[in-house]
Parts: C-alpha cells; sequence; structure tokens
C-alpha cells in the first residue's frame, strides 16, 4: 500500500517534470488566461462567433510566418527578412499574371523566388562565417526594394478569375474558417511530425542545439540550416500570397514589422535564441496569443495603442517564465 | 605487424605554412589501448582529427585493417568504425539521451533520400541496452543529456560507440574538467574496452591517467613521435624527459 503510493507520487513527479520541460507550457497557460481575460471583459463578445472567424481569418498568416522562424531558430538561425518575402512574393505572382502568366505557374514562380532568397540567405551566412542576423537585414532591404521595383510604383491589378475557393473562401459548419486555416492546420501538422518524429527533425535539433557535436556526428548541419532558411522564406512568401488573396490587392508594404512579431510568436512560445530548443506548436501558441492580444484590447475598450507594449511586455515575460520553469524543471531530481 | 588495426605512414600536414605533422608513421595495435601524450601544439590533435575525418593530411597513408582508405569526413570515420569522444564532448545538451545515442545514424521505419520516420520503439529499447552494457546508471533514455554530469556524458559518448561496433575509439582529453570520482569511472571506461575487443586511443595531459590505463605510450613533439614503448618499459619520468 505505502508503496503503491510512493509510485503513485514518483509517476506524478515525472508527469510535473515533463510538462514543466515543454517549451511551449508558459505561452499555453498565458493564451488561456488571457482568453478568458478578455471573455469577461468583452461582456462575451470575444468568443461568439463572428468574432473567433475574424481572428482565425488573419491567424495562419502570422502562423504560417511564425512556424518557418520556429524552425529556423531551432536549427540556431535567424531570419528578418521574412516580412519583405511575404511582400515580394505575391507581388511577383501579380506582376507575372498581369503578363498574362496562368495561376499555377505565377504560383510556382512565387514560391521559387522565395525558396531561391531562403537559399541565399543560409549561402551567405554560412559560407562567410557571418550571423544571419546581418544576412537577413541586408536580405529585408534588398526584398522590400526589390518588391516596390517590379511593382513599378502602382501595385498591379489582379485578374478576377483567382482561385480564392482553394486559398480564401470559407469553409465549415457555420462559415466557420478561411481555406487558408485548412493550409495553415496542415503546414502546422506535416512541420511539428518532421520536426518530432524524423530523423531530420533530429538534425535540426542537434545542429541548433551544440554545432560541433552535431558535425562531429557527421550530420551536414551546412544542408540543415539551408534547408530551413529556405522552408522559412517559402512559408512566409506563401503567407503573403494568402494575404493578398483576402484582401484583393498586392500592396508592396504588407508585412512590415512582421519580422519581429514572428520572433516575438516564436520566443513567447519558447523557442531559444540560441537555438536547439522550441516547437511548432509553441511558434503557433505565439502566434494566437498576439491575435488575441490585439483583438481582444479593442473589444475591451483598451486604446489600441497598447497593443505594442502588451506584446514587448509578454516576449519578456514569457522568456523569464520559461527560463524558470526549466530551472525548476532541472531542480527536480528522479531518483532510480 | 599484421595485428594492426590502423596503419598511418608517413603523414604530413601543413596549417598555413606551420608544419604541424613532420612525417608521422604509427600503427595501432588491435585491442590495445594507446596513450598519446604530447604538449599543446606537439600534433597528437592533428592525427587524431585526420584520423576522425575532421582534418585531411596533405600527405601520407592511412590504412585501416591493411585497406589504404580516405577519410574525407566525420562520417566516412565513423563507417570504418572509427568514432572520437572530444574533450568538450560530443553530445547535445539539449536532447535526450536516446536521441543523442542515435544522431546522424537514427533507425528509420522508411525513408526517402535518407529523410525517414524514426522508429522510437528501437531507439528507446536500444538505448536501455547500450547504457546498460557499458554499466552507466541513468534513471531513464528521455532525460535531458544537459542534465548529467560530465563524466556520465562521457559515458553516454562511449556507450554510443560501443553500441556502433567501433573498433577504434578516441578519446580526446576525456578526464578534462571532471572530479577525481568522474576521472576514475572513465578510466575504468577504457579499461574496458579492451575486454570487449575494442583499441582505444587514449588522449590527455595527464601522465598519471594514462598510466593508469594504457598498453603502450607514444609521446609526440614538435610534430613528431618522440617516443613509443610499452608502460612497463617506460615511466612518467622518462616520458617527461623527451617532450
Amino acid at each position: 500500500m505505502r508503496l503503491e503510493i510512493k509510485y503513485r507520487s514518483l509517476s506524478l513527479k515525472r508527469l510535473f517534470k515533463t510538462y514543466l520541460e515543454k517549451p511551449e507550457l508558459a505561452g499555453l497557460i498565458l493564451l488561456v488566461l488571457l482568453i478568458i481575460l478578455f471573455q469577461v471583459r468583452s461582456h462575451g463578445v470575444f468568443l461568439n462567433q463572428d468574432n473567433l472567424r475574424g481572428i482565425l481569418g488573419i491567424l495562419p498568416e502570422a502562423g504560417l510566418v511564425a512556424i518557418g522562424v520556429t524552425i529556423l531558430m531551432i536549427s540556431g538561425e535567424f531570419d528578418l527578412s521574412v516580412g519583405s518575402v511575404f511582400a515580394l512574393m505575391p507581388m511577383t505572382m501579380a506582376v507575372l499574371m498581369v503578363h498574362g502568366w496562368p495561376f499555377p505557374l505565377a504560383l510556382l514562380a512565387g514560391l521559387l523566388v522565395s525558396a531561391a532568397i531562403g537559399y541565399i540567405n543560409g549561402y551567405v551566412t554560412i559560407r562567410f562565417a557571418i550571423p544571419s542576423f546581418i544576412t537577413t537585414l541586408g536580405m529585408l532591404f534588398m526584398a522590400r526594394s526589390l518588391t516596390v521595383v517590379v511593382s513599378g510604383g502602382f501595385p498591379p491589378l489582379l485578374p478576377a478569375d483567382l482561385p480564392n475557393w482553394l486559398f480564401t473562401s470559407f469553409v465549415g459548419p457555420g462559415n466557420m474558417f478561411r481555406m487558408s486555416f485548412l493550409w495553415f492546420v496542415a503546414v502546422a501538422l506535416l512541420t511539428s511530425l518532421m520536426l518530432s518524429r524524423t530523423n531530420f527533425g533530429n538534425w535540426i535539433k542537434a545542429t541548433g542545439g551544440f554545432l560541433p557535436a552535431a558535425a562531429a556526428m557527421g550530420i551536414p548541419t551546412a544542408r540543415v540550416k539551408i534547408v530551413c532558411f529556405m522552408l522559412c522564406s517559402v512559408l512566409s512568401g506563401f503567407a503573403g500570397m494568402l494575404q493578398v488573396l483576402r484582401l484583393g490587392s498586392p500592396l508592396p508594404s504588407i508585412g512590415e514589422g512582421m519580422e519581429l512579431q514572428a520572433v516575438a510568436s516564436a520566443v513567447i512560445g519558447g523557442a531559444s535564441l540560441a537555438g536547439g530548443i522550441g516547437t511548432v506548436m509553441g511558434g503557433i501558441i505565439g502566434t494566437t496569443l498576439i491575435r488575441v492580444i490585439d483583438n481582444g484590447l479593442v473589444l475591451s475598450h483598451v486604446d489600441a495603442n497598447w497593443f505594442k507594449f502588451a506584446i514587448g511586455f509578454l516576449t519578456i515575460f514569457a522568456v523569464v517564465a520559461n527560463a524558470w520553469m526549466r530551472k525548476r524543471a532541472k531542480a527536480i531530481k528522479m531518483e532510480g | 605487424m599484421t595485428d594492426a588495426i590502423i596503419s598511418v605512414r608517413d603523414l604530413h600536414k601543413w596549417y598555413s605554412g606551420v608544419h604541424a605533422l613532420k612525417g608521422v608513421t604509427l600503427d595501432f595495435r588491435r585491442g590495445e589501448a594507446l596513450g598519446l601524450v604530447g604538449d599543446n601544439g606537439a600534433g597528437k590533435s592533428t592525427l587524431i582529427n585526420i584520423l576522425s575525418g575532421v582534418h585531411r593530411a596533405d600527405n601520407g597513408e592511412i590504412k585501416v585493417e591493411g585497406r589504404a582508405v580516405s577519410i574525407a569526413t566525420p562520417r566516412d570515420a565513423m563507417d570504418l568504425g572509427i568514432e572520437t569522444i572530444y574533450q568538450y564532448n560530443s553530445m547535445v545538451p539539449t536532447m535526450s539521451i536516446a536521441r543523442n545515442l542515435f544522431i546522424g545514424r537514427e533507425p528509420t521505419r522508411f525513408s526517402i533520400l535518407g529523410v525517414g520516420i524514426l522508429d522510437q520503439k528501437k531507439m528507446a529499447e536500444e538505448s536501455v541496452r547500450a547504457i546498460a552494457n557499458v554499466d552507466l546508471h541513468l534513471r531513464s533514455p528521455d532525460a535531458l543529456v544537459g542534465e548529467l554530469s560530465g563524466g556520465q556524458r562521457q559515458g553516454v559518448a562511449i556507450a554510443r560507440a560501443m553500441h556502433f561496433k567501433s573498433k577504434v575509439m578516441i578519446l580526446d582529453e576525456p578526464t578534462n574538467h571532471l572530479s577525481v570520482k568522474e576521472t576514475n569511472k572513465v578510466i575504468g571506461f577504457v579499461r574496458g574496452l579492451k575486454e570487449q575487443g575494442v583499441t582505444g586511443v587514449f588522449i590527455s595531459h595527464n601522465m598519471h591517467h594514462v598510466f593508469d590505463c594504457c598498453d603502450r605510450i607514444v609521446a609526440m613533439a614538435r610534430g613528431e613521435i618522440v617516443l613509443d614503448k610499452r608502460i612497463e618499459d617506460t615511466s612518467i619520468d622518462e616520458v617527461h624527459s623527451v617532450l
């Protein structure tokens, strides 16, 4: 009997430790608390169908970027150019379609442009051994400039026969979601599985966790990082296209400031700037948190200028909370 | 000479004008624990880096089990059965023991172009066995390597090398930054290698550690081998005098 109690408390302790070690836990707790707070403050408007529809309609765009940035951060690198790629990809498509290219070919070209930018980011960073902060800061300006240049100063008119049914139409019970949400869920599932269940995911974590060990064990760390850079760029470009299809016009200024929000999402979700730690789910929780605050502040009649304050505070708070929880988890010694 | 598992002949290496290895010729005999000593810059790390695929020799020949080989990457060395355990250990602290054991050699259930789904059941089972085989007592293969002590990490690295049936295990300063108790444990691991038929190459600054667990001692200075004797035929003083 006593043995059984001891065993149970041991497994409870293990469970507790396992959860404390999850990097996305702090973000998740904050998210639940904020949803409850906003639901009360907005007198029940926050969780009603129309408002949720609004949040879920925008979430995929920031969410896809955050997934890419999170994975890249786990591999130990950084991308500040995502906001510019977010604008350049759909602008490339729009200009090509004005010149008579069909949608699928323009889509392919846009994705290739995004992949090429990711490749350049990765190649330059690794070949010249410079911080990706610098490489992608440069690319932030270059890709934004290219976007304005190819647009010719005027946003091109999108053709009328775009496959919106595949990307932005409302679907599901009560027309709850846009199609973009389904794309988002599919990408989230696939990347999440890639990270946790494949050998490539293991290489990403090892490369970001401790590069010398990963290289010594024969992992092609340069290739792993370049693939992560490319994945990040492609997801950002794709997300930019979703936004342009939703808005109906390819503005050259979209995605400005997105890079820092994506980093904030990843960090709130538990990803470490030093690499090696983080989850796709964490990045999504971080993005959702930012969207919820954006929306919730308005619904609670708080001056919208507090939004950036809240994000900033939250970023710092989440990292402090995560560090504290990791320390607590480490302190729980398991015997045996 | 027939029992040499690795033989190197006339190995040279230059680093931007510095002649780091000046024609090293050496046989690593099967099942022997060889202690490699020398001051900083004596060339021992260069020699080891060439054998483990980190650097390439500019000149000379390497034979593994009598066959001339070219070791271009760490992976080539591992495939030839040469495993290196580095001073700043070869473990990723943010990953679990089980994940660390299989880094770069993960068992997959199926794969396309080398990327596939991990066989997690196999990883969990085999890591438990691998850890038990080196007499390491750890609570669970899911614990993070970052939570282990320095000695335990070296133990896991040795367990990994054993698990992948390496024939030669190179330990580059494995006792640095370890407590006395942990050091003894690592020295015990090196002694245990012989029983398993594994050739050990033990690199250390600490002469006592080397004399404690090796059969043969090779001393290097200024890129050359200056002493090569069996432990019973030499003494710490003699080795010190040639360095």
